[in-house]
């Protein structure tokens, strides 16, 4: 008996493309497809009829023309001549400072808050819980609101602070926290300061080392080399010692000060006096500028300080007549001064490769140190305290989930408590941790934008709000914004995944 | 043995002593208090730490609290109050705004003789959230919670009677006609008639039909316009109707993730990641400057509805990775024994895998709802009234001007209530979930 197993020759039907698996799912994502398409058709016909009947079109020049606002904080030059191209980066920049600064402090609080939790103290545990559970179940926004006007509404004005106020500064008199802001100690930067940060550089790497070399040895030999004290003494003995070597030596030096039109033989108070005006060409944020500021406002001299990139600079600037007052450094005196110019007899020090300038109180506000808006710190703060409290939910799940098998096996071989934190749980327990701490991360940048409520010049508030307002290209400006944000987040996503796949239990 | 050995040595005890109570300090009240207060010292350093931190908000806020000045018409004579009674040095709370608005906190400018009508919503939402919350409810009562929708909406915007009917008459159309056509003609065409009837329905026949049947037979309620929305009401609108709107948008996102279908999957994770890449205020400021531009000339629509379709989009993104996290986490075992048992796709995951993978997304999902509702708070930019919003409107009052604790603290206080008590179910699901697993 025979029989044909020959499979029936039939060609293709029309009908096989719905029924026979092999060609359903390709029909299916062509239909898909082209469903898609004619939706996005749709989307884009849309916009462009709804475009022209506006009678706007759809390019980015916009992002080349003047801006014309100005934006109160500002890490990049900015002023509002700039484009709004250049306002944009300003406000990325400080979106991204303050979720620098919110992820810092986030994570500081978060594990703090989370390892007390877990702590033997139940009062403090139940601190912790109620820091937790107050600030996850209250909306983000109502937090940034009140920090805010906590700061602006409760904190003294800035003319409480006079002798007699009922405000006074803090931390020795170098911070002051008015409803203005807060005002900080601003540091200045004088000959050597590059010298000591790469002493600090080397000193990091020379850590880095030692630490690699502690491990080596102590994985090779069991003999434990102390690593805290060699790694601290490290970080603070090389730079100190840099620090005062270079400010005995070179700060001690006196820095001539040039005055263009000065007789030879003049003090500082008498050409003042010869002047109309004195504008004074200095490099900001330079320890020469400090020194001269102060030196002019103890002779109870008026100027103006005019900002410039070097010496070079300045120089160029008391030649072409733009001030005629300036100090620099010795060796770049000699030869390239104007003709006219004349060292006064006083001089200044150059000082420490930093210094630190304090706020003090001028007529109506704080001059001098560094202002702290409030609505950065409102901002920071709000953002810190709630991605806190859920970093450290996340903190305690990581610690809990590493067995406690872990910690009695430690103790069984004869490791130290504080060991066993360090080189058994934590190193199990960062690998639940790591992954939602990360996207803590994202939400937290994600959540910068809110600085809306405050005031705040991030990125929403210059591309995706004044651009927008001004050159009334909605689409373009929030499209932009879409795609900062999204870039951002898909680069923290794919630092994520890289993480993953390295910290991945390797099975066999 | 024993016995012998007791009556051969006289001294030895025959009974056992009473068990002595321990030392005083090693029980009760003073055991707990040094064990988990005082053992060690960092253990004490904490316990001052938090006592100090503890007294120091105390101090701060608790005469205020305390003092609190809760019958008066105006934030000046609250502090007329306060100096007659308390000295003027005294700090004490205004929460006499509190009794004068709080009508507005919750509710906006809604009126206030209709306010039963969103209370009867939000009765009528618990109701119909029972049986999906609560397993062993009656499942007939799936079927109010499918109608449920339609009569919030009625309730909370009134107006004509018609227009929810016409809509639940476009549904109703959609599965007769999947009955009348699935059987005959197959599923494909089924799907497709359940499909597309009802949107010729609502395109071109329910909005005169609404209009004659208005004409006809006037029934209604009072309209109530979205711009009186406001308070904790939107917060709540907004919130529910985000989460359950997107539902179902979540979970064939979550499919198409899953799927093996390039376009399908690189379609869906697409959608997913840009929407999760964007803060929610990003698409908020889209819905109110740009939807008008993606829809055809002409179109314009309410702002509160803009903003619920960018929020359904938005939260179904996050519903999306929670049912992912659900369906990646049943075992392959019943992919392949739905697969064996000849189920299509469509069947095996009704059948088999989505009710599975529902049920261990639900607190993931309530936590989606919870981090949604905290969100809506951020509608005041796009000038809804949220609690948020509302405490400038009032601050702008001249009774008022000058208010701020008082009232971020009763919105941190109900937003605390809802959100917590929302968490604590999600945990009781959690371990509940657990336990039936293993």
């Amino acid at each position: 008996m025979t029989t044909t197993s020959e499979p029936p020759k039939a060609g293709f039907r029309l009908s096989q493309l719905l029924y026979d698996s092999r060609y359903r799912s390709l029909t299916i994502q062509v239909v898909a497809f082209i469903l898609l398409m004619l939706a996005l058709s749709w989307l884009v016909s849309n916009t462009i009829a709804n475009l022209a009947a506006l009678g706007k079109d759809f390019d980015f020049g916009f992002l080349g023309q003047r801006a014309g606002y100005d934006i109160n904080q500002r890490l990049i030059e900015y002023t509002s001549a700039s484009t709004h191209g250049r306002a944009a980066l300003v406000g990325i920049m400080n979106t991204l400072l303050v979720a620098a600064m919110g992820c810092a402090l986030a994570t500081v609080l978060g594990v703090l808050a989370g390892v007390l939790r877990l702590s033997k103290n139940w009062l403090i545990a139940k601190l912790m819980a109620v820091y937790v559970e107050g600030f996850r179940n209250i909306p983000v926004l109502l937090w940034i609101v009140l920090i805010f006007s906590v700061l602006t509404e409760a904190t003294p004005q800035p003319r409480d602070f006079r002798d007699g106020g009922p405000a006074s500064m803090i931390l020795g008199d170098t911070v002051a926290i008015s409803n203005r802001g807060v005002y900080v100690p601003a540091p200045f930067w004088g000959a050597g300061s590059t010298l000591m940060i790469a002493v600090l550089v080397a000193s990091l790497i020379g850590i880095w080392l030692y630490r690699r070399h502690a491990r080596k040895v102590q994985q090779a030999s069991g003999r434990i080399l102390p690593v805290v004290k060699v790694s601290l003494a490290l970080l603070i003995v090389p730079v100190t010692i840099a620090y005062l070597a270079i400010g005995m030596t070179v700060g001690r030096q006196e820095q001539s000060i040039v005055a263009v039109g000065a007789s030879s033989g003049m003090t500082l108070a008498e050409y003042g006096a010869a002047q109309p005006a004195i504008n004074a060409c200095i490099v900001p944020n330079s320890t020469e500028s400090l020194k001269l500021r102060r030196l002019l406002r103890s002779q109870d001299l008026r100027f103006t300080l005019i900002p410039v990139a070097d010496p070079a600079a300045a120089i160029a600037g008391a030649d072409s007549g733009l001030c005629n007052l300036l100090s620099i450094p010795v060796s770049s005196v000699a030869e390239t001064m104007p003709a006219d110019a004349v060292a006064l007899t006083d001089t200044i020090r150059r000082g420490y490769p930093v210094e630190f300038e304090r706020p003090i109180l001028g007529g109506f506000n704080f001059e001098g140190g560094l202002q702290l808006r409030n609505s950065l710190i409102a901002l920071w703060l709000a953002l810190s305290l709630y991605t806190g409290a859920f970093i450290a939910e996340i903190v305690r799940g990581g610690i809990l989930s590493v067995s406690k098998g872990q910690t009695e096996a430690a103790s069984a071989l004869g490791i130290k408590p504080s060991r066993t934190m360090r080189l058994v749980i934590l190193p199990q327990a960062m690998r639940v941790i790591i992954p939602p701490l990360i996207s803590q991360y994202l939400n937290l940048t994600k959540n910068s934008s809110l600085a809306i409520a405050v005031g705040y010049m991030d990125a929403r508030a210059t591309l995706g709000g004044i651009t927008i307002s001004q050159t009334g290209k909605e689409l373009e400006g929030l499209l932009l914004l879409g795609l900062f944000y999204l870039v951002i987040s898909l680069l923290i996503s794919s630092v994520m995944n890289v993480y993953n796949n390295r910290m991945k239990l390797k099975e066999r | 043995m024993s016995d012998t050995h007791a009556q051969t040595v006289s001294y030895v005890r025959e009974t056992m002593l009473p068990e002595a109570e321990p030392p005083v300090s090693q029980r009760g009240a003073v055991r707990w208090v040094y064990e988990n207060l005082f053992s060690g010292w960092f253990n004490i350093l904490m316990t001052v730490l938090s006592l100090a931190a503890i007294y120091w908000v105390l101090a701060h806020t608790l005469p205020w609290f305390l003092n609190g000045i809760w019958e008066a018409g105006s934030l000046s004579q609250c502090r007329e109050i306060r100096d007659a009674t308390l000295g003027p040095d005294a700090s004490s709370a205004c929460f006499a705004v509190l009794t004068d608005r709080w009508q507005q906190l919750l509710f906006g400018f809604y009126p206030s003789e209709i306010y039963w009508r969103p209370i009867l919503a939000l009765v009528v939402f618990f109701v119909a959230i029972a049986p999906v919350l609560f397993a062993n409810m009656p499942r007939r009562a799936l079927w109010f919670t499918a109608v449920s929708p339609l009569v919030m909406f009625y309730l909370l915007w009134g107006g004509s009677i018609w227009g929810p009917v016409v809509v639940a008459l476009g549904f109703v159309l959609g599965w007769a006609a999947w009955r009348a056509f699935a059987p005959m003609a197959g599923t494909l065409v089924g799907l497709l008639a359940a499909f597309l009837l009802p949107v010729i329905y609502f395109l071109y026949a329910a909005g005169t039909l609404a209009g004659e049947l208005d004409q006809a037979l006037p029934i209604g309620i009072q309209f109530v316009r979205s711009q009186d929305f406001g308070g904790f009401m939107l917060s709540f609108i907004i919130g529910i109707a985000g989460i359950i709107l997107s539902l179902p948008l979540g979970i064939l996102l979550a499919l198409g993730r899953q799927s093996n279908l390039f376009i399908i999957n690189k379609v869906s994770v697409g959608f997913i990641e840009i929407i999760r890449g964007v803060p929610l205020i990003v698409w908020l400021f889209t819905a109110s400057l740009l939807l008008n531009y993606f829809l055809p000339p002409g179109t314009n629509f309410d702002l509160m509805l803009r903003v619920i379709i960018m929020v359904t989009l938005f939260a179904s993104a996050y519903i999306a990775e929670v049912v992912r996290g659900g369906l990646a986490s049943l075992p392959k075992g019943q992919y392949e024994a739905a697969d064996a048992l000849g189920l299509d796709y469509w069947k095996s995951m009704r059948l088999i895998i989505l009710p599975q993978a529902l049920k261990i997304s639900i607190p993931g999902i309530v936590n989606t709802f919870i981090g949604l509702f905290k969100d809506t708070t951020l509608v005041v930019f796009i000038g809804l009234l949220d609690p948020i919003g509302l405490t400038n409107t009032i601050r702008a009052s001249t009774d008022w001007n000058g208010i701020y604790w008082e009232l971020f603290v009763f919105i941190g206080l109900l937003f605390f209530i809802c959100c917590f008590g929302m968490s604590r179910y999600s945990l009781y699901l959690e371990k509940k979930l657990q336990r039936g697993h293993h």
